[in-house]
């Protein structure tokens, strides 16, 4: 398998700090990285070494198999779009573009070429002579893209450039970097801590925490099967207990927590738990189901495989396709489950009774 | 607030700059722009014209004193934007947050004794018995005195020290508003040190270039005192001939005119500097 980057045990100290702490990792030649994590978890700081802007404190980078550390960041055949784009305010459209072409020493008519090609594939064919300020925030994304791209690098980092667009945009561009990815068909590395963002794009996410890697995997891996309970926190939304285990039988965990609710689940991580360990239980608003009127009676009925109650209807949290209501348990848990908008739940108030139900594979625990 | 009521904040607001400019500015300079047409024809007789502009074109001592001091005041502020700008690139890119406050404070300092006292400071440090001197003499370097006042490296060294505050400020403010991004975009899309100097740090600092230059040229094309005390007699500044007809000859007609042609030439020599630099005044000093 061929790598386009690949990193090292890699560690960066300031001064007693350790903002990144044995990173390794590869990417295959042409896909979507991206590395997800919390504000302060060294993503950054692990970007600028890939881009040569710190230096590492051990460990090696790689680009295309030749170790790239030595190497100032000019010399480097990785380019980075930045959170503000950093597109040159004095210059216009054409000559960002042909800036990095002119470093290298191109030729006019090569510089014309290439600027009008990358702009067509763009999609902005005729925004050459622009300025930077006439352009939209969207615009000025690809152009920092195509600035970037021109020069045919082996590995593209982009440093939350979606950040400073309003929601739409956003929305809108995922999209749109996404097939620009697959149009120039290189590796983009992307740091972002939007899961959506990292989900939506990516081919392997690896969420980041404290300067490590928590887990590496498929966008579906990461919210099907975390590893850790801060994965299972982070990716997705969840709703979380700690408890202690009662009884272990078939793989299947019964666990009360704090407040007395009993809940079955599945371990996440395969390992085995024992009677009286101390445990996380995730479940996702997504996974439980909801039962109105004669349902909610038969769920006792229901048989095995399923955690179900009775439950009281807090407050609904209209928003759309993504609506949510906040339920009561009779021991006082509140549990977030998703409302779908379909008009089934249309009748529902606060206060009613209900009944909600999920399977036992859904509930995924980690030893506390 | 109605309108008649902020009209009037308005007005007074206003007042205090409006009769700043008139009565310190406007009504002196078309004073003196009066008195430089008129002509002494007898005992308190005189007329209109040219005649104190004309004597000035005939005679070559005049303009060849206004010619060198354009050329050594366009030099100054060159050597100024030189010194400086690596003062201020570092002040507001390298230097810490609180170190910040402490260098611009060092530039600050020539600025709090007055202009006689920082000249005779110069005069102490390089006079033929001065402290300089007397070192050299010290460790061997030279036999005897060297005299190191009164040439022209002198008034240039005395003026770059009084006008760098002037070229810094601007130019720490424009740095200070580069996103260092920029930078790190330069070299990432693989420019030198050169490169990223030249292509977009300068660009970028281009209207606080001009305006600290602006303000430098300026202030040197009109500095009296610096050039007289450590220049001498040879100094040969413009400033010192004006001085001269108004106070020494009493020929204040002449004097005037005197005035009068140096504000249009360094205006001109402004002009031409922003022509040059495809700046505008509302891009550099007015730059809010």
């Amino acid at each position: 398998m061929q790598y386009d980057l690949t990193v090292d045990n890699i560690t960066k100290n300031f001064d007693l700090f350790t903002a990144v702490d044995q990173v390794s990792f590869d990417i295959p030649s042409g896909s979507f990285f991206s590395i997800l994590g919390p504000s302060g978890c060294g993503k950054t700081t692990l970007m600028r070494m890939i881009a040569g802007f710190e230096t590492p404190t051990s460990g090696d980078i790689r680009i295309k198999g030749d170790s790239v550390v030595a190497l100032p960041p000019n010399r480097r055949n990785v380019k980075m779009v930045f959170q503000h784009l950093a597109l040159f305010p004095m210059m216009n459209v054409q000559e960002n573009i042909a800036y990095g072409l002119r470093c290298r020493g191109a030729g006019k008519d090569e510089i014309t070429r290439k600027v009008g090609e990358v702009l067509e594939r763009i999609g902005l064919p005729d925004s050459a002579n622009k300025e930077i300020s006439q352009l939209s925030g969207g615009q000025k994304q690809r152009i920092a893209i195509a600035r970037c791209m021109v020069l045919d690098p082996d590995v593209l980092l982009l440093d939350e450039p979606l950040g400073a667009l309003d929601l739409k945009l956003r929305e809108h561009m995922k999209i749109e970097l996404k097939s620009l990815q697959h149009e120039f068909d290189t590796t983009f590395v992307y740091i972002t801590h939007d899961q959506s963002e990292a989900l939506v794009m990516s081919d392997n996410v690896a969420v980041m925490k404290d300067g490590r890697f928590e887990q590496v995997g498929s966008p579906q891996d990461l919210y099907h099967n975390p590893q850790t309970p801060f994965v299972a926190g982070f990716v997705g939304d969840s709703n979380r207990w700690s408890g202690k285990v009662k009884d272990v039988s078939n793989g299947i965990i019964t666990a009360t927590t704090e407040s007395g609710l009993t809940l079955q689940s599945k371990s996440a991580t395969g390992d085995t738990v024992s009677t009286g360990e101390e445990i996380n239980i995730f479940v996702r608003p997504e996974a439980v189901q909801l039962h109105l009127g004669d349902e909610a009676a038969q769920l006792a009925s229901a048989g095995s495989g399923l955690n179900h109650m009775p439950v009281t209807v807090e407050s609904m949290l209209f928003n759309g396709a993504n609506s949510r209501i906040l339920v009561n348990t009779q021991s006082g848990e509140r549990i977030e489950v998703d409302l779908p908008q379909r008009g089934e739940h249309t009748t529902l108030r606060n206060g009613d009774r209900i009944g909600i139900s999920w399977a036992q594979s859904q509930s995924l625990c980690f030893r506390g | 607030m109605n309108h008649a009521q902020k009209r009037l904040a308005f007005l007074l607001l206003f007042a205090p700059f409006f009769l700043w400019i008139l009565l310190l500015i406007v009504l002196p300079h078309i004073g003196v722009f009066i008195l430089s047409v008129k002509e002494k024809v007898g005992m308190g007789v005189y007329e209109y014209g040219l005649g104190n502009y004309i004597e000035f074109f005939n005679e070559p001592v005049y303009w060849n004193t206004l010619l060198r001091t354009a050329v050594m005041s366009i030099f100054v502020t060159i050597v100024t934007l030189i010194i400086g700008f690596p003062i201020a690139y570092y002040i507001a890119k390298i230097a810490r947050q609180r170190a910040k406050a402490g260098l611009f404070l060092l530039c600050l300092i020539p600025l709090w004794v007055s202009d006689l006292v920082r000249s005779f400071g110069w005069i102490v440090l390089l006079r033929e018995t001065g402290i300089v001197s007397s070192f050299l003499q010290y460790i061997g370097i030279v036999s005897g005195p060297v005299e190191f006042l009164y040439n022209d490296a002198t008034v240039v060294v005395g003026l770059v020290y009084t006008v760098m505050l002037f070229m810094i400020v601007p130019l720490v403010t424009t740095l200070d508003g580069m996103d260092d991004s920029l930078i790190e975009a330069g070299f990432n899309l693989g420019g030198s040190r050169l490169t990223v100097l030249r292509r977009i740090i300068i660009p970028y600092a281009m209207p606080g270039i001009i305006s600290g230059c602006i303000v430098v040229f300026m202030l040197t094309a009109g500095s009296y005192l610096t050039p007289i005390l450590l220049g001498g007699k040879n100094s040969q500044w413009f400033t010192e001939q004006i001085y001269e007809q108004f106070i020494t000859r009493f020929n204040w007609e002449s004097g005037a005119a005197f005035g009068v042609l140096l504000l249009i030439f360094t205006s001109i020599t402004v002009w031409i500097g922003l022509r040059l630099s495809g700046q505008t005044l509302s891009s550099t000093v007015a730059k809010t």
